[in-house]
């Protein structure tokens, strides 16, 4: 066999500012032409093994290095940064970040032109580039002009003009749409098998990267390699849910049917899987669970009235939005990337005013009511707490919003403590808000609004770059408060698992319109909808499918409730 | 919300030079308004400002903002130079023409007038030749044509890097400013000015840590694609230079020469009717 392009051997790394080791004896071997997925929950130091590969480490952030690692045929120690970007082409999670160039042009260009180039070659090779990621319409577009995937497009291709011999992709999917997440991953297979690399992904979405082949996962627990397999092998054994990252979802449902998965059967893809061993039991267990129990109507909360909007009075934003919210119930609303969603949600807070249509809470125009005022019953939870926290310590951010609503401070002091319960901040009150975790600091900005009593929380993409243990807690803290508060819940979306696990109902938006207005598990078994809005079919579809079972909508809600109780119970015991 | 002078792509000979050649003819126009105060060149300069202006086809209200601040400041500049040195002409041209008869120190004066005259014109000779430049070069190309008059391209490159993330940071700013206005913190007019300039605090503090954020994934993505590598870079958007390019150069080298020579046989920067 070939040498390893990538080697580590015994290798730890510890970061400067920290007590223990992030990775610690890893090895690991990397063959020329391989793809390679490395999973493992956040903080588990899958992104410190990219940051070394790439030389980012110790280039950048600095620390203590022990054991060795080669990275085609160079030490990243040594070689540097930039001395690894020759060989080493890195595509980051955040696709707007790294987006430098003004036009799409200049971005594929940048490298080139780092290299001072003479300028004739710099057109060729972006030529050549950006046709490999099929951008060659858009190259004299502005970033503002591009969606998420095409942006991921450009940023690859603005690696791949390097020649480089390895491609590192650091949580891909992270803020896309799941068909364009599909695509990406079909692209990144074309490019595989045309240029002669080898691909490493640094992923939590499993199931999505699987849809081409890889050739091994590598999933990482508490800095340490846990297995080294490849994907069929590993499918069957209980790695991913002991280190809580999300296994594709129709092989949880094989195993909820009591079967044991045998590599054999090639559980890879659904699509190619031998399903016949497992079929006689998947079809029992469909029979045996107990349906989804429909939620008792209550009152209309929320009532949207052929809502429309348009930000330069010609192209309608949104267009003819209808629809209703009962009290207490969880709501997503998902559509690609620019489908109108955070502009529903602006619309609904006050940020901006629709030019047609009404706005009704509680049966109540709130047209006349300024953006403070909706503020008190409205609540709006931003992307990412930074963009919210502005005090240095905890209980004064979360009681912001009632110090300058001339709440009493005494008043302030008692709300602030009963929320900080609720979220289970009550231990850090007296920290500083700087000294807490990312999920820490999400239920922070979510305290925040809490402390108001809204009657209708908003919240924009609560879960986004969260693996699956943050998404857990923070989406069964979100249900917690649903229960006990009865608050009413309006989430923006592009997680398919969220939707279908924890709303009760999704508003799909296609360009500007309401496409569908129906329950989660319809939306994702209905190929015509879910194809427009950019989302794609669940697994759960073609798994019934392939056990004869008709009603895959309903085979899709047993499945979700089942694994509900499944939680509550492990809750129970704990 | 409107962009103060903006990039407009059009088909002028104006927008067909290079940057390099726009931002030589703007630096060496401007040299020459400064060196002199030859009334002459000064209004012919202003007369080929405006017609360059006009054969740019750039629209008036992608200027118009910037354009009023700037008369701001320069009919600030005329008073103050008034207030400060009302004898500044006489000083100049050795005469006192006194067109008041008050007996006081600040009697106006022709040759101050002249004087200020020639202050106010030099404005209108540079404001034609900023605009021309800012609205006729591409932003992809400023970049290349300061680091082709000498400026490092790290230096370069930060100029055309902040205009690639102004709208960003204008979309973030919106956004925090619209999420903290819905927690109860009131930035419209109904608040008072104090609590107002309190509670900006509440918008920059997110603002600049999620732009520190933005730096940082942008300057690592910078370094893991090999900025600052070599000394020297190359541009994909530099134009190279055309016979049109060459004659604005020779023709703006021409006027600052010009302008030296006339200051030497003026025998000083003035141009003195009062003799």
């Amino acid at each position: 066999m070939a040498e390893p392009i990538i080697e580590f051997k015994n290798f730890s790394f510890k970061y400067r500012a920290q007590e223990e080791p992030t990775v610690t004896d890893i090895n690991l071997k990397i063959y020329p032409g391989e793809k390679i997925l490395i999973a493992g929950p956040s903080g588990s130091g899958k992104s410190t093994l990219a940051h070394c590969i790439n030389g980012l480490i110790p280039g950048s952030f600095t620390g203590d290095i022990t054991g060795t690692l080669t990275v085609a045929g160079l030490n990243p120690a040594e070689a540097g940064v930039f001395g690894m970007a020759k060989k080493v082409g890195t595509v980051l999670q955040d696709t707007d970040g790294q987006f430098i160039g003004l036009t799409v042009a200049e971005d594929l260009a940048f490298a080139l032109e780092n290299e001072a180039l003479p300028q004739k070659e710099i057109f060729e090779k972006v030529d050549r580039a950006a046709e490999l990621v099929h951008v060659e319409n858009l190259l004299k577009s502005s970033p503002m002009e591009l969606s998420g995937g095409q942006k991921q497009r450009v940023s690859l291709g603005g690696v791949m003009v390097d020649n480089v011999d390895i491609l590192l992709f650091d949580e891909p999917l992270a803020n896309l749409d799941p068909a364009t997440g599909k695509r990406t991953i079909e692209l990144i297979d074309e490019i595989l098998h045309q240029n002669n690399v080898t691909v490493v992904i640094i992923e939590h979405r499993l199931e999505d990267v699987l849809w081409r082949d890889v050739d091994r996962i590598v999933v990482v627990g508490d800095g340490k390699i846990v297995a080294d397999e490849a994907p069929d092998q590993l499918l069957c054994s209980n790695v991913l849910e002991e280190q809580g990252i999300r296994e594709p979802l129709y092989i949880s449902a094989i195993r909820h049917a009591g079967c044991t998965i045998s590599p054999e059967d090639r559980p890879q893809h659904i699509a190619s899987m031998n399903i016949e061993p497992y079929k006689s039991a998947v079809q029992r267990w469909f029979s045996a669970v107990p349906p989804k129990q429909k939620k008792p109507r209550t009152d209309t909360v929320l009532t949207v009235n052929d809502l429309s909007f348009s930000y330069d009075g010609s192209r309608d934003v949104l267009t003819d939005v209808s629809f209703s919210i009962e009290k207490g119930e969880m709501v997503s609303i998902v559509g690609k990337n620019g489908a109108g969603k955070s502009t529903l949600a602006s619309l609904i807070c006050g940020f901006y005013t629709p030019t047609r249509g009404t706005i009704l809470l509680n049966g109540k125009d709130i047209s006349p009511f300024s953006v403070r005022e909706r503020g008190e019953s409205i609540g709006f939870v931003m992307q990412s707490p930074n963009q919210m926290i502005s005090k240095p310590m905890l209980m004064e951010e979360v009681g912001l919003g009632l110090t300058v609503r001339g709440v009493p401070e005494e008043e302030v002091r008692t709300r602030v403590k009963k929320t900080l319960k609720i979220c289970g901040l009550y231990p850090y009150r007296n920290w500083p808000v700087g000294a807490l975790s990312f999920g820490q600091k999400k239920r922070v900005s979510i305290a925040s609004i809490l402390v108001m009593e809204p009657e209708i929380l908003i919240l924009d993409e609560p879960t986004a770059g969260q693996d699956f243990r943050h998404y857990t807690e923070i989406m069964e803290f979100l249900k917690e408060l649903n229960r006990t508060l009865g608050l009413t819940i309006l989430m923006i979306t592009h997680d398919m698992h969220l939707m279908l696990e924890y709303t009760d109902r999704a508003l799909v938006l296609c360009d500007g319109v309401l496409m569908a207005d129906t329950a989660p598990a319809a939306v994702l078994t209905d190929e015509n909808v879910a194809e427009k809005a950019f989302l794609k079919k669940t697994s759960l579809y073609d798994l019934a499918k392939k056990c004869d079972i008709d009603d895959t909508e309903e085979f899709t809600d047993r499945f979700i409730e089942y694994e509900r109780t499944l939680r509550q119970k492990e809750k129970g015991i704990e | 919300m409107t962009r103060m002078i903006s990039y407009e792509a059009k088909d002028t000979f104006i927008h067909r030079l290079s940057g390099f050649s726009k931002l030589v003819f703007f630096i060496l126009w401007c040299t020459a308004s400064a060196i002199t105060y030859d009334t002459r060149i000064l209004l012919a300069m202003v007369i080929a400002g405006g017609v360059i202006f006009a054969l740019s086809k750039t629209r008036w209200n992608q200027v118009k903002t910037v354009f009023k601040a700037v008369m701001f400041f320069m009919i600030l500049n005329l008073l103050c130079i008034y207030l400060f040195a009302p004898d500044q002409g006489t000083k100049i041209y050795g005469t006192r023409t006194l067109l008041t008869h008050t007996g006081n120190h600040y009697d106006l004066t022709a040759e101050q007038l002249f004087y200020e005259f020639n202050v106010c014109i030099k404005y209108f000779t540079v404001i034609p030749s900023i605009f021309i430049f800012l609205v006729t070069t591409n932003p992809s190309e400023l970049a290349a044509s300061m680091n082709g008059v000498g400026i490092p391209y790290t230096v370069a490159y930060s100029v055309s890097i902040a205009l690639r993330y102004i709208p960003d940071v204008q979309g973030d700013y919106q956004r925090i400013k619209n999420a903290q206005q819905a927690r109860g913190i009131e930035m419209s007019k109904k608040a008072s000015l104090p609590d107002r300039i309190k509670r900006t605090a509440s918008i920059i503090f997110p603002l600049l840590f999620s732009t520190m954020d933005r730096i940082d994934v942008v300057s690592n993505a910078m370094e893991l694609r090999g900025f600052g590598k070599k000394k020297k870079r190359s541009w994909y958007m530099k134009r190279p230079l055309k016979a049109g390019d060459y004659i604005v150069i020779i023709i703006s080298a021409a006027l600052v020469l010009f302008t030296i020579l006339m200051n030497i046989r003026n025998g000083g920067r003035f141009y003195n009717p009062f003799n």
